[in-house]
C-alpha cells in the first residue's frame, strides 16, 4: 500500500473551490464571477485561474460599482485587470446616480438597496448571466451559514430560504428554467482567517486598504470612517484625524468601519486574527440596520 | 448573541447556546432549528466543520444532507432520558450514510449526579443497539456541556470514566477522505478543457485511491484502455494525486472521454451497470411513484432514472420492512432503478463519491430525493460495455422501423396467443418485421429446465424477458403471450425497456371461461391431477392494475382484440 498523503486543510479547500468552479462551468450557459475587489475577491480570481489552467477562466467578471468604492480599490482594479487580462466587465446602476442616490443623503439602506443590489439585478438580465460566483462565505453571519453553495434565484432574483435544495456529497444541483439563475459560493466553508492564510501562502495581491497605514479618519455614531474623497460631507467641527488604521473587510469607503490597528503584514494581520472575537462585517454599517437584516435583503436579491 | 440571547430568553439569564446554532429569522421566533447549518471552529491541529441538524421527525431530509459529508458523527443523549427512539432513529440514518466514527455524548450528567451506572445504563443500552445496526466505531463520552466536563479537560467530578474528552476525541478521529486514499482509483471527469488544438486536460476530484503518470487506466463505462500521461496543475505538474485533490490529467492516446465518464485503474476497474438496487431517502413532498422518470445525478453523470419496484419501506424507528407502492416526504426505501444508459459507479459502501446520488425532478429541477447504490441488477455488472457501432438504433434502423414490445397477460386459456397470432399477421402485413414469442416456444427449449413453482415461474419470466429484450435490439417487434401471473415480475420486465416502447395487453377472461374454452386441454389435466400449479387452479394470478390495454374478452373475439391492440398502437404512433 502507498503512503497516505495528508492533505491540509487549505488544499481540501482549495481542492472544493476548484471543484465548485468547474463544475458551474460544465452546467451553466453563461456563467459570471462577481468582482467586487476586497480580499475574497482576490482568492476568488486566483482559484479561478488554478481551476482552469492552462486555460484562462472561461467566463467574465462583474462589479458592480456603486461609485463610492475606496480610491485604492479602483486603483487596484485596474491593476488587476492589466496583470491577468481577464474580462471585466462594470455596472453602475445608471438610474439610481441620476436619481441622486448616495450614502450619506440617502442613508446606508436605500444607498445600498439601489446602487448594489439593484445595479446587481441589473446586470445579471443585461447580460443574460445565469450562474453568478460570489465569494460569501458561511462564518460571515448567520443567514449565511445555511445558505447552500449552489443557490438558487427565482426569475426575480429572490431567495426562499425555506425552500432550498439540499445539497448532499460533492452532488450539487444546478438545474434551473429560463429566467432562473445560481448564485455559487466557492468559499462557502473557509472561514476570515482561512481566507488570510491562504493569501499569505499563495502570495496573492490584495488591495493596500487592508494594511495598517496612517490615514485621515473621523468617528460617526462609533464608527471611525475615512475621509477618502471630497465628497465625503464634514460636519461642523469635524476635523479628519491622522490614524494608524486598517480595514478588515471594503465596501463602499462612507460605509466601511476602520479599526486601529498596527498590523502591516499578513502575518501581523492573521496574528491579529487569531485574537478577534468580533466578526470582521462588524464594520459594515448596513448589517446594523435591523434585526435579521442580512436575510432580508439576501432575499430581495443582494449577494 | 447577548442581545438575541436577552430577547428569546429561554436560558434566563444564561447565555442560551443552541442560538448560537440557529440562524434565520423565522426560527428565532419559533424557537426550532428548521435546516441544516454550518459552524467552524478550529484547534491547533485541526479545522472542523459542524453540520448541525434538527432531530425533529420529519426533518429526516436535513439529517441525510449534513451527514452525506460528515467524517464523524456526535449524537447528544441526554442522561436522564436514556437512549430514545430518535436516538435510535439518527444513529440508524449515521449507518444509512456510512459515517465510520461515531461519538455518543451522554450529556447533562450533571443532572443525574455524575452516577457512573447511569452512565454504564446507557452504554449498555447503546452498544446493544450499535451492534445490532453494525456501527463499528462508537465512543460514549459522558459530559455536561453547560459545565464543561469532559469536553475539554477531563472532568473532576466523574474520575470513574478514563476515556477521551470530547475534544481529545475529535482531534484524534480519522478523516474520510484520507482512509479513501487506500480505496482504487477514481476519476470521475468533471469537465474537458480544451483551451487549443494541443491540448485536451480531463478535470475532476480524485474520488479514490491515487494515480501517478504511467498508470494504465480505463475510461468507463465505454472500456477504453490508454495511460496517464501528466497531471497538470497551476502549480506545476505532480507526481501523483489522491483522493481530494482537484486535478487535470492528460492522456497518452486520443480516445473520446467527456463529462460524466470515470477514469479507473485497468486493474482494479469500477463496474459498469445500467440497474441497480439502490436506498433512496426521498425528500420531497410530492412522493416518489414507481414508474415515474427523474435525473439521477450520481459522481459528474446525469441520467434519466426510473424506478421500477419498491421493494420495501424502512420503518426507521424498528427497522422493520414495509411494503409499499410509494416513498413519501422523509421516508426511506430500497428500489430498483433502470437508468437509460449504462454508468460507472462503486457501491456506496465502497465509494460515497462514485455510489451516492441525487434525483431530481425533470419539470421543477427540484432535487427531491437522495440515494446510495447497493449492487448492479443483471449478471452484466462487471463487464465494460463494449462500445459497438452497430447500435440497436442502426438496426431499427435498417428495418425502418421503431422496435416496441407487445407484451399480453393473462389466465391459460384466455385466448393470449391466438390474440397474439393475430396482431402479428396485421403487422407483418403493414411490411413490419415481427416475432411471436410465447409460453409454448420458450418453455419448450430455452426453460425447458423449469417446472411451474412461484420460483421457476418469476425465472421463465426473467428469461422470456431478457429474450424480448435482446430481439427489440434487434430491431425487431415483438408480440409476447405469457400467462406472466405475478405483478412484481412484470414490472420488472417493463422496467427493461423505455417507457413508451412497451405496451402490456392485459387478455380478461373469468376464470370460468378459460376453464370452458380450455383450448390446450390444461385445466381438464389440471382437475385430474396431472398438472400440479395452473394458474387459476393450484397457483395465483395478479390482474395488471393499470395495463395500457385491457381487453375483455367476455365480450370480444379474437379478430376484434387484434384490431384493439393495433388501434392503441397506432395511437402511440408506433405505427
Amino acid at each position: 500500500m502507498i503512503d497516505r498523503v495528508k492533505l491540509t486543510h487549505l488544499q481540501r479547500l482549495e481542492a472544493e473551490a476548484i471543484d465548485v468552479m468547474r463544475e458551474v462551468v460544465a452546467e451553466a450557459e453563461n456563467p459570471v464571477m462577481l468582482y467586487s475587489i476586497g480580499k475574497d475577491s482576490s482568492v476568488m480570481l486566483h482559484l479561478a485561474r488554478k481551476a482552469f489552467h492552462p486555460a484562462p477562466p472561461p467566463f467574465p467578471f462583474l462589479h458592480v460599482d456603486t461609485t463610492w468604492k475606496f480610491q485604492d480599490m479602483y486603483r487596484f482594479r485596474e491593476r488587476m485587470v492589466a496583470e491577468h487580462g481577464f474580462d471585466l466587465l462594470v455596472h453602475v446602476n445608471e438610474d439610481g446616480l441620476a436619481r441622486g442616490i448616495n450614502p450619506f443623503d440617502s442613508g446606508s439602506v436605500v444607498h445600498t438597496d439601489v446602487m448594489k443590489t439593484e445595479g446587481l439585478k441589473q446586470a445579471l438580465d443585461k447580460y443574460g448571466f445565469d450562474a453568478a460566483f460570489g465569494g460569501a462565505r458561511r462564518d460571515e453571519e448567520r443567514s449565511r451559514a445555511k445558505e447552500r453553495i449552489f443557490s438558487f434565484r427565482s426569475a426575480q432574483h429572490r431567495w426562499d430560504p425555506k425552500n432550498q435544495r439540499p445539497e448532499l456529497w460533492r452532488l450539487y444541483n444546478a438545474r434551473h428554467r429560463r429566467g432562473e439563475s445560481m448564485r455559487v459560493f466557492p468559499l462557502s466553508n473557509w472561514t476570515e482567517l482561512d481566507v488570510w492564510l491562504y493569501i499569505y501562502l499563495e502570495q496573492i495581491p490584495i488591495v493596500p486598504l487592508y494594511f495598517a497605514a496612517e490615514r485621515p479618519v473621523v468617528m460617526r455614531d462609533g464608527t471611525m470612517i475615512m475621509v477618502d474623497d471630497e465628497r465625503m460631507p464634514l460636519e461642523a467641527g469635524e476635523v479628519p484625524e491622522l490614524k494608524t488604521v486598517r480595514f478588515r473587510t471594503l465596501g463602499c469607503y462612507p460605509l466601511t468601519g476602520a479599526v486601529e490597528s498596527s498590523a502591516a503584514t499578513l502575518p501581523e494581520i492573521i496574528q491579529e486574527m487569531l485574537l478577534a472575537k468580533t466578526s470582521e462585517r462588524q464594520g459594515r454599517v448596513i448589517d446594523h440596520d435591523a434585526a435579521a437584516s442580512m436575510e432580508k435583503k439576501k432575499v430581495e436579491g443582494y449577494f | 448573541m447577548e442581545v438575541d440571547s436577552r430577547r428569546v430568553g429561554t436560558q434566563g439569564d444564561d447565555l442560551d447556546f443552541a442560538l448560537l446554532l440557529d440562524g434565520l429569522a423565522a426560527e428565532r421566533e419559533q424557537g426550532i432549528t428548521i435546516d441544516v447549518a454550518y459552524r467552524f471552529f478550529s484547534t491547533d491541529t485541526r479545522k472542523y466543520i459542524v453540520a448541525d441538524t434538527p432531530g425533529h421527525e420529519q426533518y429526516t431530509r436535513n439529517m441525510v444532507t449534513g451527514a452525506s459529508t460528515a467524517d464523524c458523527a456526535l449524537i447528544l443523549v441526554d442522561a436522564r432520558k436514556g437512549v430514545l427512539t430518535q436516538t435510535r432513529r439518527h444513529s440508524y440514518l449515521v449507518w444509512l450514510l456510512g459515517i465510520r466514527h461515531v461519538a455518543v455524548a451522554v450529556n447533562k450528567m450533571d443532572l443525574v449526579d455524575f452516577a457512573e451506572e447511569r452512565f454504564a445504563e446507557i452504554a449498555a443500552e447503546y452498544g446493544e443497539f450499535a451492534a445490532q445496526l453494525g456501527l463499528e466505531d462508537v465512543t460514549l463520552i459522558p459530559m455536561s456541556a453547560l459545565r464543561g466536563d469532559n469536553i475539554v479537560d477531563a472532568s473532576d467530578a466523574m474520575p470513574w470514566y478514563g476515556g477521551p474528552t470530547l475534544m481529545q476525541y475529535l482531534e484524534a478521529v480519522e478523516v474520510d477522505q484520507e482512509r479513501m486514499q487506500d480505496a482504487p482509483f477514481r476519476l470521475p471527469v468533471q469537465w474537458v478543457n480544451r483551451p487549443s488544438s494541443d491540448f485536451r486536460g480531463f478535470t475532476g476530484t480524485v474520488a479514490g485511491g491515487s494515480v501517478a503518470p504511467g498508470d494504465r487506466v480505463v475510461v468507463l463505462p465505454r472500456g477504453q484502455e490508454t495511460t496517464v500521461d501528466r497531471i497538470v496543475t497551476f502549480d506545476g505538474d505532480l507526481e501523483r494525486a489522491v483522493a481530494g485533490q482537484a486535478v487535470t490529467l492528460t492522456l497518452a492516446d486520443e480516445i473520446d472521454v467527456s463529462r460524466g465518464d470515470v477514469i479507473a485503474p485497468v486493474e482494479a476497474p469500477a463496474q459498469v451497470g445500467d440497474q441497480f438496487e439502490a436506498t433512496v431517502v426521498w425528500m420531497a413532498d410530492e412522493p416518489l411513484l414507481r414508474g415515474r422518470t427523474y435525473l439521477m445525478r450520481v459522481g459528474t453523470k446525469t441520467v434519466a432514472a426510473t424506478v421500477a419496484p419498491i421493494k420495501y419501506k424502512l420503518d426507521v424507528d424498528t427497522l422493520d420492512r414495509i411494503a409499499a407502492n410509494h416513498l413519501e416526504l422523509n421516508a426511506i426505501g430500497v428500489v430498483n432503478v433502470e437508468l437509460s444508459e449504462p454508468i460507472a459507479f462503486d457501491p456506496y459502501v465502497e465509494n460515497r463519491d462514485t455510489g451516492g446520488f441525487i434525483l431530481i425532478d425533470r419539470i421543477t429541477n427540484h432535487t427531491v430525493g437522495a440515494g446510495l447504490l447497493h449492487f448492479a441488477l443483471r449478471r452484466s455488472h462487471n463487464v465494460p460495455w463494449q462500445s459497438v457501432e452497430v447500435d440497436r438504433a442502426a438496426r431499427a434502423g435498417a428495418k425502418g422501423q421503431q422496435p416496441f414490445v407487445v407484451w399480453l397477460t393473462g389466465l391459460p386459456g384466455a385466448g393470449k396467443s391466438s390474440i397474439a397470432n393475430a396482431v402479428e399477421r396485421r403487422l407483418h402485413a403493414l411490411g413490419r418485421h415481427t416475432f411471436m414469442l410465447d409460453g409454448d416456444n420458450v418453455r419448450h427449449g430455452l426453460s425447458k429446465d423449469l417446472g411451474f413453482s412461484d420460483a421457476d415461474r418469476a425465472e421463465n419470466n426473467r428469461r422470456a424477458a431478457e429474450v424480448t429484450k435482446i430481439l427489440t435490439d434487434a430491431g425487431l417487434i415483438v408480440i409476447a403471450a405469457f400467462v406472466s401471473p405475478f405483478s412484481a415480475d412484470r414490472a420488472t420486465t417493463r422496467a427493461l425497456f423505455g417507457e413508451d416502447e412497451f405496451l402490456e395487453v392485459f387478455v380478461d377472461v373469468p376464470p370460468e371461461v378459460a376453464v370452458e374454452r380450455d383450448t390446450k386441454g390444461l385445466y381438464a389435466k389440471a382437475r385430474d391431477g396431472g398438472l400440479a400449479n395452473l394458474t387459476g387452479i393450484g397457483s395465483t394470478y395478479e390482474p395488471p392494475e393499470s395495463p395500457e390495454v385491457h381487453l375483455e374478452m367476455a365480450s370480444l373475439g379474437i379478430e376484434a382484440a387484434a384490431d384493439t391492440i393495433v388501434a392503441a398502437l397506432e395511437e402511440r404512433g408506433l405505427l
